[in-house]
């Protein structure tokens, strides 16, 4: 394939990843924004929610449209209510300590991994997209004709991978609005802010924080079960956005909605396009060279306050 | 805080439980049936090792080892046994890790003190854990299909004779590829030992005859998404070869056919890229008419033998290579006749050296490496199998099937004579 449409190819996957990046990450970014939990476990919750979204469309049956629709909406929500449940049970319970919250959820991440590996088994399922047309795409040259278009080979994507990107645009703006424009997200913002003013002005931090935890597992969970019609629900699948989200909040700053999503689309999309054309290897050895640098020049990352 | 001091021992009191346990001790010894298997090696089991990727990448294969070997052991039992003693499989997960396999072997060795080990499949797991069991004298049966144990890379106490390697499956695939298929090749696999394995002795295998690899593409072994690699491939692609192991296999062989579209190149893959995945899985119709290297067929073919249809029912796989129990729970089957073959070896080897012990250790080895053919039978239901004593490695036929109507029917099997390849080591001329 020639060099255009071999960029413009990698750039359209990398867009993909960076997508569900961005989710997973903003989830992990909000929950130490305003908790200042390392969560460790975050990963596991992007397993759950692709696991949960197997279980769910393998029970409902029928058109894959219905169980993928469903699970859109049971598996988030089951996920949350499970963070939440983590939360009250057992952050709330180490008053928050952080160091004792990172061994906590490093805890959960065994724990949530081993269940799933006993009750789901080791196998990598298969969700099947609710739509999946593949498009050719055109391509242009100036020949000897001029201008003309030509449809390289293999030169493609699929609906469902553009409808994973647009998904996910939408979630963040809806996000947003939640964090800029209502109650809810006043509160939260005040939390984060100065939690023990808000708590003296009566806000219910404690109920805040079981939201915020839930609020960030249900992103992971969404994220996942975007993915698990592209990639499968694999017991083993939490490590990897794990490690990607950790390198984005670094870079963007933890706690910074927008640096978070700056940073994601950036390492999604450099991490696409670096290991097609160099080596994949390199991409992974750039973007730690990047938080390298960043802790060392801007440890608050790009967009983070510098009193955090 | 405060801190309580302990009560400090007097002399008497020492004495007292000193004499106390000792009592204990010497009565327990005198109770009859205590120890239970004291008075000869005869009644005790035979404690076999089984290390098997409970979790980690490799666990959906290490689930099906683990059946196949159940079953396998229980048959033996069901037919006395080896040399009248029952065996015992030791079970102990190893993570799919090489420094837990090292540990597995050292817990069989001395904590369980089992007579061997068996059952690895991931080659990092085996050459892992290969020096270790060398150093501790523990016969290690392993299932792995890497080249590494006819290579020399490992030891004497390292034997593979329940599955062939990857160089002689890879090098009898070259004649029916280059004069059926296509000559110009393009190879995909994954960039560690195990691809490189493909690489090397595959693009060897079809120089010899008359074809070329035009390009290699190596996929890194954590890689999720597949796309972005594809446009490597050439466009003069007459076959194109794949082999893929991990939980992403599924992925990449969907993600080749949305590339493709409706114009693919002749498309032969090892079956590895979808071992224990439903062909039946959404978006892999595009499959039909490719074809796939089969360990051993994973659905049941026409002219089935006799014991592949009684493997099959010990285990519990029905003829479409799934669970009996659960449709969609599909086998490794290309794999897992292995540790069934491997097991009934070890039962001929240890019958053959009258091994009473683990004295007889280095005498069960020797027995193994006298073993020469291994005609079709009920311990050797994939197919007749040539032994090299030498080499630690066993030698057998390959199959080749086209994907018809989402089932693999067998198009070509490959004799043992493509499979041959010099020998690269003599085990033999190591001391024990």
């Amino acid at each position: 394939m020639e060099f255009g449409p071999h960029l413009l190819l990698a750039i359209l996957e990398g867009a993909v990843q960076a997508a569900v990046l961005t989710l997973t990450a903003v989830g992990l970014s909000l929950v130490f924004g305003v908790m200042r939990v390392v969560n460790v476990a975050h990963g596991e919750f992007y397993m759950l929610g692709a696991v949960l979204a197997w279980c769910v469309t393998s029970t409902l049956g029928g058109h894959p449209a219905i169980g993928f629709v469903a699970a859109l909406i049971i598996a988030p929500l089951m996920v949350g209510l499970i963070a939440a449940a983590a939360d009250i049970f057992i952050l709330k319970r180490l008053e928050y300590e952080p160091k004792n919250t990172i061994v906590a959820t490093i805890g959960m991440l065994y724990v949530i991994q081993q269940v799933t590996l006993i009750a789901y088994g080791p196998e990598a399922r298969p969700v099947q997209a609710p739509f999946n047309q593949r498009i050719s795409l055109p391509w242009f040259e100036f020949g000897d004709a001029g201008f003309a278009l030509t449809w390289p080979w293999g030169f493609g994507t699929t609906t469902y991978k553009l409808a994973v990107i647009v998904a996910a645009v939408v979630v963040l703006i809806g996000l947003w609005n939640l964090m800029a424009r209502s109650r809810l997200g006043l509160i939260m913002r005040a939390t984060q802010l100065d939690r023990e003013m808000a708590q003296a002005f009566g806000m219910p931090v404690e109920k805040v924080n079981a939201m915020v935890f839930g609020l960030g597992a249900a992103l992971a969970a969404l994220a996942g079960v975007l993915i698990v019609p592209i990639q499968q629900a694999h017991y083993l699948m939490g490590a990897e956005p794990l490690l990607l989200s950790f390198i984005v909040v670094i870079i963007g700053g933890l706690g910074s909605l927008a640096g978070t999503v700056l940073a994601a689309v950036v390492i999604g999309l450099s991490d696409g396009v670096i290991s097609v054309f160099f080596s994949p290897t390199l991409a992974k050895i750039l973007s730690t060279l990047f938080v390298a640098l960043i802790l060392v020049f801007r440890p608050q990352g790009l967009f983070g306050k510098r009193d955090l | 805080m405060t801190y309580k001091t302990p009560k400090p021992e007097t002399r008497r009191s020492v004495l007292t439980k000193l004499a106390a346990s000792s009592a204990v001790v010497a009565g327990a010894a005198a109770m009859p049936g205590f120890v239970r298997y004291s008075q000869a090696q005869t009644s005790a089991p035979i404690k076999i090792g089984f290390q098997v990727h409970g979790t980690g990448i490799g666990a959906a294969y290490g689930r099906w080892y683990d059946r196949t070997t159940t079953a396998a052991a229980k048959l033996i039992n069901d037919t006395g046994g080896i040399n009248g003693r029952m065996v015992e499989i030791v079970a102990e997960d190893d993570g799919t890790d090489p420094k837990r396999g090292a540990e597995v072997v050292e817990k069989f060795a001395s904590q369980h003190n089992c007579d061997v080990a068996f059952g690895t499949l991931f080659s990092h797991v085996v050459i892992g854990s290969s020096p270790r069991a060398g150093e501790l004298k523990l016969p290690y049966f392993v299932v792995s299909e890497g080249h590494h144990v006819a290579s020399g890379a490992l030891n004497r106490y390292t034997l593979q004779p329940g599955i062939t390697d990857v160089k002689s499956q890879v090098q009898a695939m070259a004649p029916f590829v280059a004069s059926t298929l296509g000559k110009k090749v393009t190879m995909i696999f994954p960039d560690f030992a195990f691809g490189h394995n493909h690489r090397d002795y595959f693009s060897a295998a079809i120089k010899e005859h008359g074809g070329e690899v035009i390009q290699h593409i190596a996929i890194p072994p954590s890689e999720s998404s597949f796309t972005k690699y594809f446009p490597q491939i050439p466009r003069e692609t007459e076959v194109l070869y794949h082999v893929m192991v991990g939980p992403a296999v599924l992925t990449f062989v969907k993600e080749l056919g949305e590339f493709f579209g409706p114009s693919r190149p002749e498309i032969f893959g090892f079956i590895d890229s979808l071992e224990a995945v439903d062909l039946a899985s959404p978006g892999l119709e595009f499959l039909d008419g490719t074809y796939f290297w089969e360990g051993n067929p994973r659905y049941a073919q026409a002219d089935q033998s006799e014991h592949d249809k009684f493997f099959r029912a010990a285990v519990g796989v029905d003829e479409n290579g799934a669970s009996v129990a659960d449709p969609k729970d599909v086998a490794t089957y290309s794999h897992m006749f292995g540790c069934w073959e491997t097991l009934h070896v070890i039962k001929a080897g240890m019958e053959a050296a009258g091994y009473s012990g683990p004295g007889d250790r280095a005498k069960l080895i020797e027995a193994v490496e006298a073993m020469t053919e291994m005609p079709l039978s009920q311990g050797h239901p994939q197919g007749p199998k040539l032994f090299n004593g030498k080499t630690h490695q066993v030698f057998g036929q390959q199959y080749i099937t086209k994907v018809v109507n989402g089932k693999l029917l067998l198009a070509h099997t490959a004799p043992i004579a493509d499979t041959l390849y010099p020998d690269e080591v003599d085990y033999t001329t190591q001391s024990f």
